[in-house]
């Protein structure tokens, strides 16, 4: 194996990670802000607030996020509506499609979880929180929501991990990502070890990042729990 | 919208594939699950090592990038062996053996780690008790560890098995004719690109809808004795 390839081309990954990074970043911030009222809805008792998000939520969590990209990025060019409108300047981007498609698929997720994190709002808090006199939206705000985080904490850090590893399709699309970057060299030099295992280990070291920064959020976030020292 | 010009055989075809790919796979994730979750679980230093080198690296790195390596490195490797053997011409790996490989050694990391917590949610007390009986080591494998673990397995297996089938959908690049690929073709040839990848969305949503039921009730026949799961 030569690696001389790699350190020649090493631009052409840190371009890639850039991207990847910008992806998955924007996607799960944007994501994590639309499914905050999403799940709030998921647990109203009225099935028609409750309804159409359980569908969108199903749709996209019981598809591959590869169909949903290409039915964005390839898909709407199918409307004469969509072609003549300002919305085309969008659709047309492949990194706003993918922006787009990541999006809506990390929204549903988290949104699931959310809604199971809610659910199990421990009743006494609640109690507490009506005692208190608290209107609706400030208990929201205070008490579901912190409590209902903490929670997802553990399984939302496997959402962002599984967020990094879906936008490695980002380049089926024509973005260079890190897993392009890799087919791009492998195609040039026709030395898949080296290419592959390169984009491998930046994609290890990012996941390990994420798994370290939830174990800090987590002992921070759990603080009140810890057995007290001193 | 749902006129297929045609192209609705041709899909269920590359449907039919995605479920043999998906099944195949599934297959091998479960026999490497098993022999990895023992490895993990073993006295063996150095299998302990394998199977944790195993789950880390696999779950570290993205499918695709994976399947890539698999599919243009195997190949590759095939190629050299073939060489050094003495061969003229190295066998071709065909797409559906490597996507099939490939999707069954990754998703065999992620069965380890359920089928181990399974295997520890099984009590000592009963495989001493085997023991005891004076059964082996392979009667007390499939008499009391497998029967009583399925039920802590299936919740984890069923989460696995969702994601596995969806990862199938990746296999199309590397030039497997499944149901994306064909809805892609129909799309391009008919300009009506959304509408098939609707289709092959639909698709997968019908096997995910089928699996989850088939879990539910699996599930419910192994806990069969004990309180149901409460949420």
């Amino acid at each position: 194996m030569n690696f001389g390839i790699i350190i020649d081309n090493i631009d052409l990954y840190l371009q890639g990670l850039w991207m990847t990074v910008q992806l998955v970043s924007l996607s799960l911030a944007t994501g994590l802000v639309l499914a905050v009222p999403l799940a709030i809805l998921a647990n109203s008792n009225n099935w028609l607030l409750r309804g159409p998000v359980w569908c969108y939520s199903y749709f996209f969590r019981g598809t591959p996020l590869l169909v949903q990209t290409f039915l964005i990025y390839y898909g709407m060019g199918q409307f004469q509506l969509i072609k003549e409108s300002i919305l085309w300047s969008v659709f047309r981007e492949a990194y706003w499609c993918a922006l787009i498609a990541f999006t809506l698929n990390t929204a549903a997720y988290t949104t699931e979880i959310l809604r199971g994190a809610i659910k199990n709002t421990p009743r006494g808090e609640i109690e507490a929180a009506i005692a208190c006199g608290m209107s609706r939206l400030l208990m929201i705000r205070r008490i579901i929501l912190p409590s209902a985080f903490r929670r997802t904490l553990p399984a939302y850090g496997n959402e962002v991990i599984f967020m990094l590893h879906g936008s490695s399709i980002a380049g089926l699309i024509t973005l260079v990502d890190l897993t392009e970057a890799a087919r791009t060299i492998n195609s040039r030099y026709l030395s898949p070890y080296e290419a592959f295992i390169t984009a491998g280990l930046f994609y290890m070291a990012l996941t390990f990042l994420i798994v370290w920064l939830f174990k800090r959020i987590e002992f921070r976030w759990f603080a009140h729990l810890r057995p007290r020292s001193g | 919208m749902f006129n297929l010009y045609g192209y609705g055989p041709s899909i269920l075809e590359g449907s039919w594939l995605t479920v043999k790919v998906a099944l195949l796979s599934l297959l091998l994730a479960v026999v490497l699950g098993m022999v990895g979750a023992l490895a993990k679980l073993s006295a063996s230093r150095s299998a302990r090592l394998v199977a944790g080198v195993y789950t880390t690296v696999i779950r570290g790195v993205p499918d695709l990038v994976l399947m890539l390596l698999i599919f243009f490195g195997g190949q590759m490797l095939v190629n050299d062996l073939s060489t050094a053997l003495g061969y003229e011409t190295a066998p071709d790996i065909d797409p559906f053996t490597a996507g099939a490989l490939t999707l069954g050694f990754i998703y065999g990391a992620y069965m380890l780690e359920t089928f181990r917590g399974a295997i520890l949610s099984v009590p000592a007390g009963q495989l001493e008790a085997g023991y005891a009986y004076g059964m082996r080591k392979h009667q007390v494998f499939f008499r009391i560890l497998l029967p009583q673990m399925i039920r802590h397995a299936l919740p984890g297996f069923g989460n696995n098995w969702l994601v596995l089938l969806k990862s199938t959908a990746l296999v199309s690049v590397i030039g497997l004719d499944d149901m994306v690929r064909r809805a892609g073709i129909a799309g391009r040839a008919t300009q009506k690109s959304f509408t098939f990848y609707l289709v092959a969305a639909l698709g997968f949503l019908v096997f995910t809808t089928i699996s989850i039921i088939l879990l539910r009730w699996a599930e419910k026949r192994y806990s069969l004795g004990f309180a149901p799961r409460t949420h």
